[in-house]
């Protein structure tokens, strides 16, 4: 298939992992953060860590849209699902997500209407073939989906439409990643930057990480060979002492980022105070809320909202996987009371969650290393 | 449903507000936790590698204990097929009936009658949208059970039907629906000989389900089941997979995606009987549906104590089904099928096996996707295509796509 399969060649993988081995100072461990939930999954399901020496560690960040969602809005969703003719719209990952009281599917299953939908813009369908309702958009993700967001208010502004809302839960990435900077838990090396999250922003709002953290970003996309080229050209700037931000995914990213877009979400959402993280706690404007000039689709303002703040259970260290401390396997609870079926953590939920793309896929990771060594040379003596 | 949650900042789940069960599963897994971690004075005594072995023998563990359902009341992820349908099929239904001939949980029994060997099975469907490009809900019926029928090594004979009907439901769809069905009988040579009718209010179903249930007759000395898995085995399947679930995900028209694809609902009978004759020693065979092929693989590893390795490179899927599986972000191995099936086979019968399949119309794109081996037992590893290897495990529930 075009434009999958060029970025998923075996030959291209092996040359590249010769020439990111070549670049390993003796002795030197090397620490990388995929920032990119999307990253994670993509590293896991196609056994990307196989073409890696085992002085690089991938450690794996927090943009997983899911998995920095705080309980207690959990909790504060399903208590505007419940309000009387409500029907909440929210994206297929957060069906599962647990808050105190169970999760979207559980609470469904106790009577709320709750609906699955591929993008916002569905919500303005369903609003509309149901005007008695109150169409309430469980609005999460990154700038990688607040502009959908921005755009469907913007044209639920333009049709007039009254029954629709946003519970804004979106967040943004440059004040976490700087959480982790600060973070005394966890040196690293570089960072593989986030392509989809670029696209929107572009790449100028990571250049205090070089130039302030003398870290080196390199924003890539989302096919196995993307990841492994950033990898080597993180690995190629660390070997030569430089840290700048490339751009590894410009046929996708501009440098300047989608400046329709950011209009977009300046124009509907404003940054909050401050906002609690999954594991980080509160980041001062780290999230986005509904401006003043469209309070009429703000679900906070319409509703009351209980904004209760539910700590984590005391045996979850989400926290930590997200901050990059914790490889998922060592988390007290992973895979034995915490799984993908009985979800304790956001972690399990997401298929970008660190620790469900883990369970689901990278479970053999030793045996991979050494099977796809013997692969690699086999390919090797069948070339030469 | 907010009625009975009292959540109060810093209560952790030890004290769940609603009583769950949590804090006995949650506290054994931290003590099994610490008992692992830690030596007697309190030390992490053992290098990372190793560390992470133990945690995977844990897992290991937890997932072979009795399973319970936690959740308090059924979500839909009980009904997709993967961990959650099977937890509920065992922990409820399997206590609740055990007998020899349910345990195996093929897809049909098989009993002895007199003297002859029947095999029986009973299926609902509830697809929506009820006609889809290349079906309705009337053949998938019928094929569906003629399917789990002539997996189980049967000759397909008669059918119930059972119809569900949803007040105001158009009788001219009616007719759409029993014309396709008749069709679908006659075409896999069976009988619907006797049915039941239901009518509920409007708002209580979704037009139209339909239960049908089948006895086929076992007439070959035939010993089939995913248990019978040997290491050396071939793994086997009739064509391109993912066909029928992309096809309903895109007639739902919620994804804005347009694609030349249909669903392959057809009658299996004729194609397990081509390759019964040219290979006898078939050790097992599923039809893939609900859960797809990697819910197939991973029944056949647990069942049979034994690992299975395929191989991404070898499995057929069409392009446009792969097209709109990366853009949903959904794994084609664990969409349905409703005309494809997954044949275990001794390694040695595998040329023949896929030359048989292929000399039917629906099994010409049958291939070898991978092997049993010893390794690895319970566990499903993919090769990828990039040249990485991982684990395909059961879904949780219905593959969700990805927001990003």
């Amino acid at each position: 298939m075009r434009f999958v399969d060029e970025f998923r060649d075996a030959d291209k993988a092996h040359a590249l992992a010769a020439k990111i081995a070549a670049l390993c100072e003796p002795g030197r461990r090397y620490k990388l953060m995929e920032v990119c939930g999307g990253h994670t999954h993509t590293i896991y399901k196609h056994g990307l860590e196989d073409y890696l020496p085992e002085s690089i560690t991938l450690v794996h960040g927090p943009g997983c849209p899911v998995c920095v969602i705080p309980m207690g809005r959990v909790d504060d969703a399903i208590h505007l699902a419940s309000q009387p003719d409500v029907i909440m719209t929210s994206f297929g990952d957060m069906m599962r997500v647990p808050g105190s009281g169970g999760s979207f599917f559980d609470a469904n299953a106790e009577g709320t209407n709750i609906r699955m939908v591929y993008s916002p813009l569905d919500s303005l369908k369903i609003a509309g073939q149901n005007p008695d309702k109150q169409v309430v958009f469980m609005a999460i993700g990154f700038e990688t989906t607040a502009p959908s967001t921005a755009m469907t208010m913007l044209r639920a502004a333009a049709a007039g439409l009254t029954n629709f809302s946003v519970f804004c839960n979106h967040v943004t990435i440059i004040p976490a990643i700087k959480a982790i900077l600060d973070s005394p838990d966890l040196r690293l090396d570089g960072f593989i930057g986030p392509g989809h999250v670029s696209t929107v922003i572009g790449c100028r709002p990571y250049e205090f990480i070089a130039r302030d953290y003398g870290k080196p970003v390199v924003v890539a996309g989302f096919e196995p060979l993307d990841i492994l080229q950033s990898i080597y050209l993180l690995m190629l700037q660390l070997s030569q002492g430089r840290s700048e931000v490339e751009n590894q995914y410009s046929r996708v990213v501009p440098w300047d980022g989608n400046l329709v877009a950011l209009k977009a979400i300046s124009e509907t959402m404003e940054l909050r105070p401050y906002f609690e993280w999954r594991g980080l706690g509160f980041i001062s404007h780290s999230a986005l809320q509904v401006r003043e000039k469209y309070a009429a689709m703000d679900a906070e303002r319409l509703f009351q909202v209980p904004g209760v703040r539910v700590a984590d259970p005391k045996a979850c260290q989400c926290g930590e996987v997200l901050k990059g401390v914790l490889k998922p396997w060592e988390c007290k609870v992973f895979g034995t009371a915490c799984t993908p079926e009985t979800p304790i953590g956001t972690c399990m939920v997401s298929p970008e969650g660190a620790c469900a793309a883990y369970y689901n896929f990278g479970r053999m990771n030793r045996n991979r290393v050494a099977e796809a060594t013997r692969g690699a040379e086999a390919a090797q003596a069948g070339r030469s | 449903m907010t009625a009975g949650r009292t959540a109060s900042p810093g209560h952790d789940h030890g004290t769940d507000p609603e009583g769950r069960d949590q804090p006995g599963w949650i506290d054994e897994a931290l003590a099994e936790h610490e008992r692992l971690e830690l030596d007697t004075a309190g030390r992490r005594r053992l290098p990372l590698a190793d560390r992470e072995q133990q945690v995977l023998d844990r897992i290991d563990r937890a997932r072979r204990r009795k399973p319970r359902v936690r959740e308090e009341r059924i979500t839909m992820s009980h009904g997709s097929g993967g961990k959650a349908t099977h937890t509920l099929i065992e922990a409820i239904f399997l206590d609740a009936f055990r007998n020899p001939l349910l345990e195996p949980l093929e897809d049909a029994a098989r009993l002895r009658v007199g003297g002859s060997a029947i095999a029986l099975t009973t299926d609902s469907y509830v697809v929506s949208p009820l006609f889809f490009p290349g079906g309705d809900i009337g053949d998938l019926a019928v094929n569906g059970t003629v399917n789990d029928l002539s997996v189980a090594g049967a000759t397909p004979l008669y059918l119930s039907a059972g119809f569900i009907l949803e007040e105001g439901f158009a009788v001219a769809d009616l007719n759409r629906v029993t014309e396709s069905m008749r069709a679908a009988a006659a075409a896999a040579g069976v009988h619907v000989v006797t049915g039941d009718t239901k009518v509920v209010q409007k708002g209580k179903a979704d037009g139209c389900y339909i239960n049908t249930a089948g006895i086929g007759l076992i007439e070959r000395d035939v010993n089939l089941g995913v248990a019978h898995a040997q290491p050396g085995d071939a793994i086997i399947v009739s064509g391109p997979i993912g066909d029928h679930g992309i096809t309903i995900m895109l007639a739902r028209g919620e994804l804005d995606i347009e694609a030349d694809i249909c669903s392959d609902t057809a009658p299996l009978n004729g194609l397990v009987a081509g390759l019964l004759d040219a290979v006898p020693g078939v050790r097992a065979m599923r039809d893939a549906t609900r859960g797809g092929v990697a819910t197939i693989l991973n029944e056949i590893a647990r069942a049979a104590g034994v690992g299975v390795l395929v191989s991404e490179d070898d499995i057929p899927v069409r392009a446009e089904v792969r097209g709109a599986s990366e853009l949903l972000g959904i794994d084609p191995m664990y969409v349905a099928c409703e005309g494809r099936l997954v044949a275990v086979v001794p390694g040695g019968d595998a040329g023949a096996a896929v030359a048989a399949l292929r000399a039917h119309p629906l099994g010409e794109q049958a291939a070898v996707i991978g092997h049993v081996r010893a390794e690895q037992p319970g566990i499903v590893q993919l090769k990828t295509a990039f040249g990485g290897t991982r684990i395909v495990d059961l879904l949780v529930g219905d593959p969700l796509p990805r927001i990003c």
